[in-house]
């Protein structure tokens, strides 16, 4: 048999020939695979049994706790400490991490210093600190260098408890980014810069224009990470303030003592944020990929109506057929 | 083209003299009033490089006239590279004098002192000396069209517009007039250097530098590029090509240029040289290309 195709690829040349029969294999057995499968139903069997049987789980109580106003003031508070302790984070890593790829040593070595003592500090160590700074500078005041001040605050109006949360997440996160950042720049080819020199083009204009662009495929991706990592982070205020999800919750536990359903309310919506998150994800690194790829992979939406379309027939949602007509080769 | 007279005329072992002007170069009769002295584009004086403790230049010589097309060949390493980079100052030279059209490259001559120039000023010397890489470095997130019309934009500060149709008539030009919205991995590597070419003339510069521009591409694609480049000579840029495309140098270049171990072994007309070598070291580098 197998002579026999040998025989017949050597001899082709040119030949016209029938083409070799469809290859119908029997497929390799995978017993490990439905053992996997059938433990792993157990289990599941197993948890949705608890779920439903289990009264000690007091569903009624995370379905009444969900949507109070206190959770969702907790939710909201947290939401706000992520996104503005995210965008100092990315913007003070964006500036550290050119800082610390500058010529200027001066400038390269305080970056490196600001991201040394930031990293290895904990966070916590560093919310207590902003929380208290009052206690080491009681004003602050805008002036000349060891001369005269022109105008000076009480730190305790000016740092307020969300001010130090934010400065105390914010600052830590920028050290972090910059690393983040720094490493995206530097995967960026050479040449890029070079080309862009050789138009004309200056040192900020090219960094903005050519390399950040091509960085963020780097950079995106562990970004996200961040940005659920911080999500949760800030539950960590709860030590200083008292406003995040969190704080929300353990108040209203503390009063009626129903602990783990208040804990699963939490849970449930640092969940749905961080879906939220890892969908929208997605879609940027999808913006970031243009021309890192032949053509865009169709995203699950499209995949889906295009499912529908093959399926089941279903032709008005015809457009997107065509817009895929790129996208073929990048799947 | 025959209108400076060059320093030293045909016998020039050590050679560090080049660009020696072809006798009948075919755009010769170009040439106009025979009594101005022209400027050189490009002027080297005993340009010396050192990476380190390595020399990689020592002491090149050699001077390209306006509409000259001059081609520098040699092994690796012999620092054709280098020394097309130190023209727009992508390296900074250690000892010599190097200038375009007239102007040091990169520096400023106050009394017998230099001075480095600001990086606005470098740059803005850099605008009027194309670049066209050996690996193309066409920014990949932008297409075809944003790859050239980004720096009249952003640098020339050209209305967009303006900026767009002139891109659109140099993709004409380089033959790929239908993939201005291509981005640069939907492109054939011939495609994305032509591309490469055409963004660097959108800047409409003076002098155009070729960095082995041929050498990473399928042997098929190689013609595309070349007659691109041929077409440009034609039309009077001032070119220098680091290149092992001898055919190319030999039809099109006024003056090649053989370098080895960082010196100008030897320069003339390509027809002589590439045919009929004086130096040793030529010939037996032209017996491994040919």
């Amino acid at each position: 048999m197998s002579e026999q195709v040998s025989a017949q690829t050597t001899s082709a040349e040119g030949e016209h020939r029938a083409r070799p029969e469809t290859i119908r294999a029997v497929p390799v057995r995978h017993p490990g695979r439905w053992v996997a499968a059938a433990v792993i139903a157990v289990l599941l069997a197993m948890l949705v049994h608890n779920l439903a049987t289990n009264t000690r789980w007091q569903g009624w109580i995370i379905n009444q706790y969900l949507f109070t106003s206190q959770v969702l003031h907790g939710l909201l508070a947290t939401l706000w400490l992520t996104v503005i302790a995210m965008v100092i984070g990315v913007f003070g890593g964006v500036i550290l991490a050119v800082m610390r790829l500058s010529e200027n040593p001066v400038v390269s070595a305080s970056a490196w210093v600001y991201i040394w003592f930031f990293r290895g500090t904990p966070v916590l160590v560093q919310l207590i600190f902003w929380y208290n700074v009052a206690a080491l500078f009681p004003t602050i005041s805008i002036g000349v260098p060891f001369g005269p001040a022109f105008h000076t605050w009480s730190t305790t109006t000016l740092v307020t408890t969300f001010a130090a949360s934010i400065l105390g997440l914010g600052l830590n996160e920028a050290a972090y980014m910059s690393e983040i950042v720094r490493a995206g720049i530097l995967s960026v080819d050479e040449g890029q810069s070079e080309a862009a020199s050789a138009l004309g083009m200056r040192r900020l204009l090219i960094m903005r224009r050519i390399v950040l662009p091509q960085a963020m495929r780097v950079i995106i991706p562990p970004t996200g990470n961040e940005t659920i990592s911080m999500l949760k982070t800030t539950s960590l205020v709860s030590v200083i303030a008292s406003f995040d999800l969190l704080v929300s919750v353990q108040r209203i536990y503390n009063a009626n003592y129903k602990v783990i359903p208040l804990l699963v309310v939490a849970s449930i919506w640092y969940l749905v944020v961080t879906s939220v998150l890892t969908v929208g994800q997605y879609y940027v690194e999808r913006h970031y990929a243009r021309g890192s790829m032949r053509g865009l992979p169709p995203t699950p939406p499209q995949k889906f109506r295009e499912f529908f379309v093959r399926h089941i027939g279903i032709t008005h949602a015809a457009p997107v057929i065509p817009e895929r007509d790129t996208g073929g080769a990048g799947s | 083209m025959t209108t400076v007279p060059t320093p030293e005329d045909g016998a020039a072992p050590e050679a560090s003299g080049a660009g020696a002007a072809p006798a009948e170069d075919p755009r010769a009769g170009m040439a106009t009033a025979t009594t101005v002295p022209v400027t050189p584009m490009v002027e080297a004086l005993e340009v010396h490089k050192s990476y380190g403790r390595v020399e990689v230049l020592k002491g090149i010589t050699l001077k390209v006239m306006p509409g000259e097309v001059m081609c520098l060949i040699g092994p690796s390493g012999s620092g054709k590279s280098t020394f097309l980079r130190c023209i727009n100052h992508l390296e900074k030279i250690n000892a010599g004098r190097l200038s375009v059209d007239g102007a040091l490259v990169g520096y400023r001559e106050r009394g017998d002192r230099l001075h480095e120039l600001r990086e606005r000023e470098v740059a803005g010397q850099r605008t009027e000396i194309g670049m066209v890489f050996q690996r193309f470095n066409l920014f990949p997130h932008m297409t075809a069209l944003e790859n050239i019309t980004e720096a009249p934009i952003r640098v020339k500060r050209e209305p967009k517009d303006a900026a767009r149709a002139h891109a659109r008539e140099l993709l004409e030009k380089v033959g790929l007039g239908d993939r201005a919205g291509a981005y640069p991995n939907q492109l054939s590597g011939g495609q994305q250097q032509r591309v490469a070419i055409a963004r660097a003339l959108a800047m409409q510069p003076k002098l155009m530098l070729f960095d082995e521009p041929t050498s990473a591409l399928d042997p098929e694609l190689v013609g595309d590029v070349l007659a691109v480049m041929r077409q440009l000579a034609d039309d009077g840029m001032t070119m220098i090509v680091v290149t092992h495309e001898m055919g190319f140098a030999r039809e099109v270049g006024d003056a090649v240029v053989f370098m080895d171990g960082g010196v100008v072994v030897e320069s003339g007309d390509p027809r002589e040289v590439l045919t009929d070598p004086r130096h040793e070291r030529t010939r037996s580098f032209l017996s491994k290309v040919l």
